[in-house]
């Protein structure tokens, strides 16, 4: 098969001229590959594809390897470039910036790897040296068709979006907006403060949660630079790193926050009560005109529908006799929002686990076990049992509590993995419950994760104040009493694996430290920002030890857990981190896109339609004036299907044309090499 | 291509995806993990990228085998252009058929970048399956392969 | 009319008369057409399936066979002893999954002229036919007696709610259904935490001691939270509550009294059959009070037990061997 696009003019010599450099990478690659043959060989018999110079060096991707590749260009007018040596992914830069230094456009180099793919994979030398000599072939021909690309330049937009209102997300937030950049903060609850505004104390130091969050929420929303979006969701996310278009859905209020003082008054008249399930995490109440705590930012309340009375039966509206500022207001409706961003932040946090799923520690049919959430809100000053350790009659303090970790966690039935803060939280409990009631506290684990500064001198101290460890995984919580002494109690049944017996202990109260699940909408919000989830639901960075925080979608980063089970200071330092990323991409102006895309030749497109539902990016759109298809160039990442599926090859695609991959096929199976005449000797 | 060795040795051109399969590859060389040297690679942006053409482009012009791999069902970089390269690769395992040519030369395999042992073991067994059927010797049939080339010099205009 | 077929097992004909006769009952009401399975044979019970797995198997399999094999049949099978029950789910399930047991198992069969195609039959408990498939609304509008007032433990036992091969129940530990069941019944269901636990199986035969503190577990739960009847699926439940209440409570010096009756017995009491066609009368410990407190009146005693109460036990048999005991019980053989 001749490459006839490289094949001998009339004037007897190819089009092209081909420099062609075979890497030693010391022995790495000369060890098993014949590099002085491989070399040799392209030198002879590729010369009639238009390789004009072959040289094997030891190290390539030396400052030295490169000169010789820059020298060749300038004095003997290469205008491609082959270099056989690692994987593309490692040097494919150095030698494109090389072939620049030297003017010669980037794109007309070509790597071919035959260190990964063949001296470290193959044992036979002699295979191994044939195999370069094909590879080194499908390179050559292939780089005959590289055209000279220019990599496109798209602007970044100074704002961001973030995506959640919790630690992360306001951590990000304030960063950004505190370097000068407007931030637009979107949160689904009524208030910013996630997770994080529900606890009580926070390990190690167990300072209050409130009080470390609230001043930071305050920032938030007196900052100049944020947009606060609360009771609000993204619905739809279009463009591409540097320019999003973003489409917000407010929801109703049916508050006017333009009135609002939010002094509360609606609030405290309000007839309805009903279950907290949010903010108390079901263990108290709230009205249906609410903010979810009083250090809600915004402070404006919202109007839960589906439980208004009003809405429901038509009567009422005692809220609005009495707002003195007259800012309710029934016939509010949904407020779409178009906002245009440079990049996002997706903080969108983490749902406990339902303790429910284990029935076997009757969560749900016990009255007095509780999840962590559960408890946490029981310890906290403001909620419903003003921070008082009780059970559920509201009034009697336990005399023993068992504090049971792992729930949901590390447990093949559910998840997997591990938590990640159970431990310090559990310890946390044992500490709050040893202080407040006074109790015998027993903690059941399987192992003590205390790994991160200052925990295991607090675990220490929990075991100095007296709590009781056992370590096993809980069989069951019953109430049903076998031996005197039981009765009126909660049971739990472990196997005490030190001590080497079954244990029956005897409690007032459980407590389940139950599992950090990702958020139940996760993949769908995930679909909406173009990124993926991993098998167990969180959100997949870009690289889990050196790119923690971006992701494969260029533009989007995410932050705290997310991404996975994470304490306060790890979330901390994603949000900021995310931040700086963001602030990186703002402070160059304009990131360079690959130039990887498809186009479509007018000319050739017959308005067949068959491409235009394979885009995922939303890329191709069908011309109804010209019945032809068009390609957006910012929007299309290069993937290559349409390419593929356009029965009039009227799509090319850049940087992986048909002709480029076909003559790398030809190239290959050396089929030029075959029809060539063999020069003599070889 | 005739049998000038002992024994047949086949040659297998096999299409990885520059996300995953692609650095699945090279995660089984930086593992120093040993295959058989029987397959060339050709780096696509995506499995979505795969022309059933190469795929006959290969096979015609000598291959014994094509191997096509990809990023995960769910785990494309380009979201969900696998599952295209997945129907495109029943249509096209059904045509080679009716052509003739056994579906065990095309094999479809998922390897995401974290499986180079799991794709050296897929290239093995492939190597292995295809020595048992033979050679393919397409090109031994016919015009010498060129059927498949859009822009064959042979295509010339007939007058009318 | 919906029609099913029915392995009745060996204890519905000796220990569980009750519950066949209770089940005979009922079934009219419930719409269901019992269709005994032909020339059945003993399911092994739980011991055989240790001792060898295809003779064990195949002996059960049997059964299927010729359940599959009913000419124009229904396809659903009934059993209603859980030991039945489980052993034919378990046959079924492990022919599905192992190639090779099915093969031996087939093999087997095929000396009498059969065969058995896992999956062929669908083996389902009789509790889980009422709540899923006929439904409780059509349960609760059979009822003429509500049991209101009475206080039932639902004892579910362990062998018919796990395993789960084609996930029927709610939950392995704590299945919802025979609460249900019986709240359609009008009765109050107490959460009866030890629902799914063992009662002691043949431990009875093996192991006396264990047995008897399975059994007090159950019955000093089902006292604590003051339950007038405990509610069975069980005929081997049933046997250990029961039969050996007596010694259970000698054993320990306890005194409880709480009659166990089979799930079936108390829908026919709601349904408002009488008493003594439901099989009541046969119990050890009588459900007398219990049924008194619904309403309904207790069956007469039969002649031999009056005879009983006015002679004395007759003297064992001489010839009986002493029972085997393990080591370290009392009277075992290394004492």
């Amino acid at each position: 098969m001749i490459d006839h696009a490289n094949a001998p003019g009339p004037d007897g010599a190819a089009k092209e001229r081909i420099g062609v450099y075979v890497c030693h990478c010391g022995s790495n690659i000369a060890g098993t590959v014949d590099v002085a043959e491989v070399r040799e060989w392209a030198e002879q018999r590729l010369a009639p594809d238009g390789v004009v110079v072959a040289r094997d060096y030891k190290f390539m991707c030396s400052s030295l390897g490169q000169e010789l590749i820059e020298k060749d260009i300038k004095e003997q007018g290469l205008t491609r470039v082959v270099v056989a040596a690692c994987s593309p992914h490692l040097h494919e830069q150095t030698f494109r910036t090389a072939c620049q230094r030297a003017n010669l456009n980037p794109y007309l180099c070509e790597l071919a790897s035959i260190r990964e793919q063949v001296s470290w994979v193959h044992s036979d030398k002699d295979a191994a040296t044939a195999k370069s000599k094909a590879v080194l072939c499908g390179a050559v021909q292939r780089v005959a068709h590289n055209e000279p690309l220019e990599p496109l330049r798209v602007p970044i937009h100074p704002a961001t979006l973030v995506v959640g209102g919790g630690i992360a997300g306001i951590q990000a937030a304030l960063e950004l907006a505190d370097a000068g950049h407007p931030v637009y903060l979107v949160e689904r609850q009524p208030s910013i403060g996630g997770h994080m505004a529900q606890f009580d104390k926070t390990f190690p130091t167990l300072d209050c949660s409130a009080c470390i969050l609230t001043p930071r929420m305050v920032s938030v929303g007196t900052h100049p630079h944020i947009t606060l979006l609360t009771w609000s969701e993204v619905e739809k996310v279009d463009g591409y790193v540097g320019n999003f278009t973003a489409t917000i859905r407010k929801k109703a209020r049916f508050i006017n926050t333009d009135l609002c003082t939010g002094c509360g008054i609606c609030q405290e008249k309000c007839p309805k009560r009903v279950i907290d399930k949010e903010y108390e995490a079901g263990l108290g109440y709230r009205k249906a005109v609410y903010t979810p705590f009083p250090q809600a930012v915004p402070k404006y309340p919202v109007i839960d529908e589906p439980n208004c009375t009003y809405f429901i039966k038509g009567k009422c509206k005692a809220c609005e006799k009495f707002c003195p500022t007259d800012a309710i207001d029934f016939n509010q409706e949904d407020e779409l929002v178009t906002i245009e961003v440079g990049n996002i932040v997706l903080a969108t946090g983490y749902d406990l686990f339902d303790a429910r799923r284990v029935s076997q520690y009757g969560h749900g049919r016990l009255a007095n076990v509780f999840t962590s959430l559960e408890f946490e809100r029981m310890t906290n000053a403001s909620g419903p049992t003003n921070g008082k350790i009780v059970l559920r009659d509201g009034r009697t303090t336990p005399t023993s509590v068992g504090i049971i970790h792992c729930v949901g966690s590390r447990d093949r039935n559910y998840n997997n993995y591990c938590s990640s803060i159970c431990c310090m939280q559990s310890l946390k409990f044992a500490h709050l419950v040893k202080e407040r009631a006074g109790a015998t506290v027993y903690n059941f684990y399987i192992d003590m994760r205390t790994t991160q500064k200052d925990y295991d001198e607090f675990y220490q101290k929990v075991l100095e104040e007296g709590t009781l460890f056992i370590r096993g995984k809980v069989a069951e919580v019953t109430d049903a009493a076998r031996q005197p002494g039981e009765e009126g109690k909660l049971i739990i049944q472990a196997e005490d694996t030190l001590a080497g017996k079954q244990r029956r202990i005897p409690v007032d109260m459980v407590i389940l430290s139950a599992a950090l699940e990702p958020r139940h909408d996760a993949k769908a919000v995930g679909k909406t920002f173009g990124i993926s989830c991993s098998v167990n639901g969180f959100f997949i960075e870009k690289h889990p030890k050196l790119d923690p925080v971006a992701t494969m979608t260029e533009g989007v980063f995410i932050a705290g857990c997310a991404s996975g089970p994470k304490d306060i200071p790890a979330t901390v330092s994603q949000g900021a981190a995310a931040a700086a990323r963001v602030l990186g991409r703002i402070s160059q102006g304009e990131i360079e896109l690959e130039p990887v895309r498809a186009t479509i030749e007018e000319a050739k497109c017959s308005g067949c339609r068959i491409c235009n539902d394979l885009c995922p990016f939303n890329a191709i759109t069908f011309i109804e004036e010209r019945m032809v298809t068009e390609i957006n160039p910012a929007l299309c990442q290069g993937c290559g299907t349409c390419v593929a599926a356009c029965p009039a090859g009227a799509i090319s695609g850049s940087g992986f044309s048909n002709e480029q991959i076909l003559s790398q096929i030809d190239g290959l199976l050396m089929l030029n090499v075959e029809h060539a005449a063999a020069p003599a000797g070889v | 291509m005739t049998d000038q060795h002992e024994g047949f040795d086949p040659v297998i051109i096999g299409f990885t995806c520059n996300w995953c399969s692609y650095r699945a590859a090279d995660l089984a060389g930086m593992a120093r993990i040993k295959y058989p040297p029987n397959v060339r690679l050709i780096r696509l942006m995506c499995s979505g990228r795969l022309d059933p053409t190469f795929a006959l482009q290969a096979l015609a012009g000598g291959a014994d085998g094509v191997l096509i791999t990809g990023c995960h069902p769910g785990e494309c970089h380009y979201l969900e252009q696998n599952y295209k390269a997945m129907r495109r690769f029943q249509l096209l395992r059904r045509t080679l058929q009716q052509m003739g040519v056994e579906p065990e030369r095309v094999r479809l395999v998922w390897a995401s970048a974290a499986e180079g042992q799991q794709l050296a073991d897929a290239i093995a067994e492939m190597v292995e399956e295809v020595r048992v059927l033979g050679p393919l010797s397409w090109r031994g049939q016919g015009n010498g392969g060129k059927l498949l080339r859009p822009e064959a010099e042979e295509a010339a205009e007939v007058g009318a | 009319m919906a029609e099913y077929l029915l392995y009745p097992g060996c204890s519905m004909d000796s220990s569980a008369r009750a519950y066949q006769q209770s089940l005979e009952a009922i079934a009219g009401p419930l719409g269901m057409t019992l269709t005994e399975v032909d020339d059945w044979n003993c399911c092994g019970a739980t011991e055989y399936l240790g001792i060898s797995t295809t003779p064990a198997y195949a002996l059960i399999a049997r059964n299927l066979a010729i359940a599959a094999a009913h000419a124009n049949g229904p396809r659903t099978l009934l059993a209603p002893c859980s030991a039945c029950y489980l052993n034919l789910a378990k046959a079924d399930h492990g022919m599905a999954e192992e190639p090779r047991l099915n093969a031996n198992v087939n093999e087997a069969l095929a000396a009498g002229n059969l065969h058995y195609e896992p999956g062929s039959v669908d083996i389902r408990h009789l509790l889980d036919v009422m709540v899923h498939e006929i439904g409780l609304d059509d349960v609760k509008a059979k009822v003429t007696r509500p049991l209101t007032g009475l206080r039932v433990a639902p004892y579910l036992g362990c062998m018919v709610p796990r395993p789960d091969y084609h996930k029927r129940w709610s939950d392995p530990e704590h299945p919802t259904e025979l609460d249900r069941l019986l709240k359609a019944l009008g009765a109050e269901v107490i959460d009866f935490p030890l629902k799914t636990h063992c009662c002691g199986g043949h431990m009875t035969q093996i192991g006396p001691d264990t047995a008897y503190e399975l059994i007090r577990r159950l019955l000093q739960a089902a006292d604590q939270f003051k339950a007038d009847v405990i509610a069975t699926l069980c005929p081997m439940c049933q046997l250990n509550l029961d039969a050996y209440q007596g010694a259970t409570n000698k054993h320990f010096g306890a005194d409880f009294e709480i009659p166990i009756l089979f799930f079936t017995q108390l829908v026919g009491l709601a349904f408002g059959f009488e008493a003594k066609e439901l099989g009541f009368g046969s119990e050890m410990v009588k459900a007398n009070h219990a049924l008194k407190r619904i309403g309904v009146e207790p069956p007469p005693p039969t002649e031999e037990e009056e005879r009983t109460k006015r002679r004395r036990r007759p003297r064992k048999d001489s010839k009986s061997l002493p029972m085997p005991r393990l080591s370290g019980e009392r009277g075992a053989i290394d004492d």
